[in-house]
């Protein structure tokens, strides 16, 4: 079994454990995201995660095919928030239920790393400072300081 | 259960009776199909073979790649497979006839994107005939003794191996990906179909307008005020697009930090756009 879904509503890990139950694991292994207060020096109020649904689900569910298929857990399921969210606030839950307790800490690490860098979910931090920014983006832009045309064709513009 | 692992195997051991050439060799644009059918499959599974005839051993086209011999002579298809999982009997295998020029990775990567692990096989549904195709199929390792006993009782009909196997089955996205080759004629129009396709032009080459849709997400969103428009563009690639609407819509970020969507699936900068598609430009992502 592997799933992964996003939710617009609290995440409620209680249902979402029963999922994992099966009789031939012995171990179990979860990871809980949560909202934290600051980020890279800033103090941070709350955000928004914004997602692509239907490929966020797709990349997600091959991150969960992908980590039973390298550690051999049985199940695997990733939950992940979308909306408005406060601080404390669960984000992103991943468990993972094997035979034994190594594969079960190696794939939800795994899981985690990967849904982090791969699913295609953004998140919008609002600062103290009445600031606030899309993280990872800030720093994408073409530089200012060069003229726009710079990195035209040559094409005439609108 | 985890899935197993999912191995690849060409099955190049048939004698090619109608063809009265080696299927494995004939040639599509410069490249056998041997090589062509090895290329697909490679990249999408986790080892890859070629399923031969114990009297190949030596052929040099063949043993250009790992190979796995019939074990029983002269059993055809089923042969080859039974071999296969004979050898790694834990792993799952992506069988694939030799003789199927106009298979894409699409194709393959439905096959396993939708592979149903728990049961025996996952199969095409033939666009000609309804039936399972065995010849682009998934065996799981719990068909092994169903391959057993059907080879025990003189059983040799793919097909009907296939039909004796709980299947999951799928329709073909693509209806002639596995059209197969079995006469000189067939060989020829293949060869014709496959040649015009590749010469002619990208589907917006020749200068038309494309009906697109675009969807913005997250920043890209805030910038372009929107999100999502219909447009009509000359561009052709979603490199092209991207160009564009960074004039249009004031979009700052760089195309190199970005990734593109088509089709809700990732998709290729320089890909020839279709009509009617939907791009999406995906900013860096942020989750967890």
């Amino acid at each position: 079994m592997n799933r992964f879904s996003l939710h617009d509503t609290l995440l409620q890990p209680e249902l979402l454990r029963a999922e994992l139950q099966d009789p031939t694991c012995g171990g179990y292994a979860a990871f809980e995201g949560w909202v934290r207060d600051h980020n890279d020096g800033r103090t941070v109020l709350r955000l928004e995660y914004e997602a692509f649904g239907p490929l966020a689900v797709r990349e997600g569910e091959r991150i969960l095919t992908e980590a039973r298929q390298r550690f051999g857990v049985a199940r695997a399921r990733c939950a992940h928030r979308v909306g408005p969210l406060a601080i404390g606030d669960l984000a992103v839950w991943v468990a993972v239920s094997a035979a034994h307790r190594g594969e079960a800490f190696d794939a939800c690490r795994y899981i985690i790393d990967e849904v982090k860098h791969r699913v295609p979910i953004w998140k919008k931090e609002y600062y103290l400072d009445g600031d606030s920014g899309w993280v990872n983006c800030e720093r994408c832009a073409v530089a200012p300081s060069q003229p726009h045309r710079a990195h035209g064709s040559g094409q005439g513009r609108a | 259960m985890s899935a197993p692992e999912l191995y690849g195997l060409l099955l190049t051991g048939g004698r090619s009776r109608r063809m009265q050439r080696d299927k494995a060799s004939l040639d599509y644009a410069g490249k056998s199909q041997l090589a062509r059918a090895m290329e697909l499959l490679t990249p999408l599974v986790a080892r890859c073979f070629v399923s031969i005839r114990s009297d190949q051993l030596h052929d040099p086209y063949r043993a250009a790649y790992d190979t796995i011999a019939d074990i029983k002579p002269d059993l055809g298809p089923i042969g080859g497979i039974h071999a296969a999982l004979h050898t790694y009997p834990e792993r799952a295998w992506l069988i694939l006839a030799c003789d199927l020029p106009f298979l894409d990775r699409a194709t393959l990567q439905h096959l396993i994107a939708h592979r149903a692990s728990e049961r025996m096989a996952t199969a095409f549904r033939s666009s000609s005939d309804g039936l399972p195709e065995p010849l682009c199929a998934i065996f799981e390792p719990r068909s092994r003794q169903i391959i057993e006993q059907a080879l025990l009782q003189g059983q040799q009909c793919p097909r009907s191996l296939l039909s004796r196997c709980d299947v999951e089955l799928l329709q073909l996205p693509n209806p002639r990906a596995l059209d197969n080759v079995n006469t000189g004629e067939e060989y020829a129009a293949a060869q014709a179909a496959l040649a015009a396709a590749a010469a002619a032009p990208a589907p917006n080459d020749s200068g038309g307008v494309l009906r697109l849709n675009v969807r913005y997400f997250a920043v890209l969103r805030e910038q372009a005020g929107r999100s999502a428009e219909q447009l009509e563009t000359h561009a052709s690639t979603p490199r092209e697009l991207y160009e564009e609407l960074r004039r249009r819509r004031g979009l700052t970020l760089a195309p190199e930090f970005l990734r593109v969507a088509v089709n809700d699936e990732f998709g290729d900068w320089r890909a020839p756009l279709a009509d009617g598609d939907t791009v999406v430009f995906l900013p860096p992502v942020a989750g967890g």
